[in-house]
């Protein structure tokens, strides 16, 4: 087997939550502020899931306060306590680039069902 | 000073204690064999040379072999020294990833890829010329190189085009992020010279 991914298989979490591009998450991400952490938590849009392996990041897009913020996290990293999935959305490519150009009504994301 | 050699695995990502993402190499490192011991009244300086990767007997010119056969150890490969060696050892001993331990520092030293002639944009750094603005073709060339009736030639070392690569390197200060002793591994911080199967020597 790869031996690079035997080595750093112990760094890999064992369960991540089912979700993907379109689903509106919660990421539950410890800060340390000082000497004291905290939960963070990042709530939006998943627009993309890239990468493989422990290199897989995803990213989520939020409106904070009329600004777009983006946040890209990685999926393995020990900071991420958890993962809600929300809603599953409804969507039809992979990556959502395109919601950044988009506003109000229009950047909404019809709900799977 | 200790050390080991070892081949470069590849590249991956490592998460530490605090969570902090980081780049890393993978490098199998060792087990080595001490073929030599070099002593300061023998050869005029204290070394040892290890041995890595046992080669095929039938490949060795005569005078390896000869080195080989009066060691008492399989032919290796690749064979390096080491100067002071930290560690006791005599020939036929094993070095392993053992002698290193987690959180250290070490220097690495390889070769380099080979990049053939490059120029002066990829082997020193150059800016090259404007993109825009009417410019052609010197996107990248390395603008003027000297004044004219006087010196009148160019000075010694002028930093142009050439080989640039296939050259000995070495990155120090790299922290040992794990060793895997059952399987003689290590992963290091950061990155290391050479393409993937490169040998390189992990200087303690």
């Amino acid at each position: 087997m790869d031996p690079l991914k035997v080595a750093i298989a112990d760094q890999m979490k064992a369960e991540i939550p089912d979700f993907s591009a379109g689903d509106d998450v919660e990421v539950h991400y410890s800060v340390v502020e000082g000497d004291k952490e905290r939960v963070q938590i990042f709530k939006g849009l998943v627009i993309q899931r890239r990468g493989s392996g422990i290199n897989e990041t995803f990213t989520v897009r939020k409106m904070s306060s009329g600004v777009g913020v983006e946040r890209v996290f990685p999926l393995h990293s020990p900071r991420i306590a958890k993962i809600n999935c929300v809603r599953r959305g409804k969507v039809r490519r992979a990556k959502l680039y395109y919601i950044r150009n988009l506003r109000g009504k229009a950047a909404r994301i019809e709900e799977k069902r | 000073m200790s050390g080991l050699l070892g081949k470069k695995i590849g590249m991956t990502r490592f998460f530490d204690d605090s969570g902090a993402s980081m780049g890393a190499t993978l490098i199998q490192a060792g087990p080595c064999t001490v073929v030599q011991v070099k002593t300061p009244d023998k050869d005029g300086y204290s070394a040892v040379q290890l041995g890595f990767i046992e080669q095929k007997p039938k490949r060795l010119t005569r005078p390896l072999a000869g080195h080989f056969k009066k060691a008492q150890v399989p032919p290796f490969r690749f064979l390096r020294e080491f100067r002071d060696y930290g560690h006791d050892v005599k020939i036929g001993d094993k070095v392993s990833v053992d002698i290193f331990q987690e959180g250290h520092r070490v220097k690495i030293a390889g070769r380099t890829k080979g990049r053939g002639f490059a120029g002066v944009v990829k082997r020193h750094g150059f800016h090259g010329g404007p993109k825009t603005h009417g410019q052609s073709d010197r996107h990248r060339a390395p603008g003027s190189i000297g004044q004219s009736a006087y010196p009148k030639r160019v000075l010694k070392g002028m930093r142009m085009a050439g080989r640039y690569g296939n050259e000995r390197n070495t990155v120090r200060n790299l922290r040992i992020l794990k060793i895997y002793q059952d399987r003689n591994m290590l992963l290091v911080e950061g990155s290391i010279p050479g393409a993937r199967n490169g040998i390189v020597e992990i200087i303690g």
